[in-house]
């Protein structure tokens, strides 16, 4: 498990900015261990993905930060004091659910509301910010509609605003987006982040689709059974990831017979580096992105003659199987310029980019 | 092209036929009962005049212990409804929010009583009754213990299906994580989303109520069933159009709950 330092937060930091930590933290059910010393660190401000598959522990670590679950072991801090043993409602968290969570008996203003009215705000003040929310999520407009009168998508932007109105130190995101259809959950997200990022607002978020931690968060942490695997950004995961299962599970990966020696990997032919040198001697498998093969012209030395098996047209660029001589095959990615068709010969190589050993 | 496909509802004239029958079995005998009351005697025809001995308060002492029955029914009515708010509906919270797992122990302990005839509940019931007499008094008000646990099916049945209806456990964690504490999420959260849940089983818990006859005799309490029957003893007319008068109540209650059920636009889920 590799924990780096958090790197500084893009966001501005703001009065509701606040660092957050989860420290060595365990949960457990019984017959199961949900978190297995957890240990995190949020910079004020900076937007953290909790990712991994279902069952890996990442909704229970965010809800043993809000105390909806408690931790049997470790320590919580948020802006430096331990919340353990603080209740839900005294831990100044705002929080998106999966599911939607808005209160049916109350307009959307209300409910943008009750957080306010909990802290005892003053009526017109809290109307006031309640209205500024409901504008900076687009639907001032629907104020006064019920939830059952919006879409699921204008549901979690007004929960949003719900859990954003009360200015908490953190703002939990628990797989918003999942219950959405495509495009409104794209719309969404690229929404979440935009407010985020103007309000800087220190922010967990939790999911398990790696396209959408990917492309908001300032930092990725992927979970595996109870355990952080890797934390860094999306960058850090996609071209240097920690192991075989990050590797695989951030992005597609080809699983390509290799020998290692030393920190070289020699793969079809091509001495790779390694991304980490500590991957046994002897035999393994590569994980090669699908970049990183790539279609040559056959008088290439380097290149392996294949077939094509299939091709996908994915917009700007292309997904093609190849079929090598030996029956292995491979996901080639490529411009879309580069026209192949089913049953074809070409030529393929890999790019020369570090590769990681799956040892296992 | 293909082949039409063969309705299996039954035909317009078979559903009104059956809609005649089930109305006729209903029917007949509250036709029966007010015919009965307005006969006139020996010599035939029909008035009015024990509907309006009854209204206009002509009573004499001797059915005073229908309006005794009437007001203990009604005492009855409210202390039950009040255990059943104050004791089954936490516990479902409780239950629900808390031990998820303890769901269907729950259901089979509230779904007991509908299987355990009345005369049995009281055999189990009279010794617990004279230890309740010497602490609290034999008060009719007390059968509301044993009332309690008669409406537990029917209540139960009202407030769990409102609570599958809404995600009680996602409400209250929202409520909790916007600063809420326990009180108010019960109170402003769940309570407002209960509410077709909690009238109807109220509703529902006043019509059993009302209706019960075999425990409030055998543990010679005077409620209306029994003072109706002891009416009906003296005049046999008066006691059936009071017994008309409970039968339109508990309808009443039904249509009501039965528009709750429906609920209003825009304030239910």
């Amino acid at each position: 498990m590799t924990t780096p330092a958090p790197t500084p937060a893009p966001a501005a930091e703001t009065r509701t900015s606040a660092p957050v930590a989860l420290v060595g933290v365990v949960k457990q059910f019984p017959g199961l261990t949900a978190l297995d010393g957890v240990s995190l660190e949020l910079a004020p401000g900076e937007f953290v993905a909790l990712l991994g598959p279902s069952g890996c522990g990442k909704t229970t670590a965010l809800r043993v930060l809000a105390g909806l679950e408690s931790a049997d072991d470790g320590h919580i801090l948020i802006d430096g004091r331990d919340v353990v043993d603080v209740p839900t409602n005294r831990r100044d968290i705002g929080m998106v659910f999966q599911s939607y969570s808005l209160f049916p008996h109350l307009t959307v203003l209300e409910n943008v509301e009750f957080g306010l009215r909990m802290r005892k705000v003053e009526a017109s003040e809290r109307r006031r910010r309640a209205t500024q929310m409901l504008n900076m999520v687009g639907l001032d407009h629907h104020a006064d509609r019920f939830a059952h009168q919006l879409s699921g998508g204008q549901q979690q932007r007004v929960a949003l605003a719900r859990a954003l109105v009360t200015e908490p130190r953190v703002l939990l995101l628990d797989e918003p987006l999942s219950a959405l259809d495509a495009k409104v959950r794209v719309g969404l997200r690229d929404e979440i982040r935009r407010i985020q990022t103007e309000l800087g607002i220190t922010t967990l978020f939790v999911t398990h689709d790696q396209e959408e931690a990917l492309a908001v968060a300032d930092r990725v942490a992927v979970m595996r059974a109870g355990r952080i695997e890797q934390i860094g950004t999306p960058e850090e995961l996609y071209s240097r990831p920690a192991s075989a299962f990050v590797a695989d599970f951030v992005g597609l990966s080809n699983r390509v017979p290799a020998v290692v020696q030393g920190e070289v990997a020699t793969v079809l032919g091509t001495t790779l580096p390694l991304v980490s040198a500590d991957a046994p001697a002897g035999s393994g498998v590569a994980l090669v992105r699908p970049e990183d093969v790539l279609i040559v012209p056959g008088d290439d030395p380097r290149a392996t003659s294949a077939a094509v098996v299939s091709t996908s047209f994915l917009g700007s660029l292309r997904r093609t199987r190849v079929r090598l001589d030996d029956g292995l095959e491979l996901v080639v990615q490529h411009a879309a310029g580069e026209h192949v068709e089913a049953g074809e010969r070409v030529a393929v190589r890999l790019a020369g980019r570090p590769v990681v050993i799956d040892a296992a | 092209m293909s082949a039409p496909v063969a309705s299996i509802a039954p035909r317009r004239a078979t559903r009104i036929l059956i809609l005649a029958i089930v109305g006729a079995i209903f029917a007949i005998p509250i036709v029966a009962m007010v015919e009965f009351t307005m006969r006139r005697g020996l010599d035939g025809g029909y008035d009015l005049s024990r509907w309006v001995t009854v209204f206009t308060g002509q009573l004499g002492p001797a059915y005073a212990p229908v309006w005794q029955g009437v007001q203990n029914s009604l005492v009855l009515a409210l202390v039950t409804v009040a255990i059943m708010l104050a004791l089954l509906v936490p516990t479902m919270i409780l239950v629900a929010l808390r031990f998820p797992q303890l769901q269907r122990v729950l259901e089979f302990v509230c779904l007991l009583p509908i299987s355990i005839p009345a005369i049995v509940l009281v055999v189990g019931l009279a010794p617990v009754y004279q230890v309740i007499s010497r602490m609290l008094g034999s008060g009719t008000w007390t059968l509301a213990f044993a009332y309690g646990i008669l409406v537990l099916p029917f209540a139960y049945r009202a407030v769990q299906s409102n609570i599958e209806a809404i995600d009680i456990v996602t409400l209250t964690e929202a409520a909790r994580s916007l600063g809420a504490g326990w009180l108010t999420v019960i109170v402003r959260v769940l309570m407002p989303n209960l509410r077709r849940g909690l009238l109807a089983g109220a509703f529902i818990s006043v019509a059993v109520v009302l209706g019960e006859f075999t425990i409030a005799s055998l543990l010679s309490r005077t409620t209306l069933q029994t003072a109706l029957v002891v009416a009906s003893k003296a005049d046999a007319f008066i006691a059936v159009i009071f017994a008309l008068l409970a039968l339109l109540f508990a309808f009443i209650l039904l249509i009501v709950i039965g528009r709750i059920g429906r609920g209003r636009l825009g304030r239910t889920s």
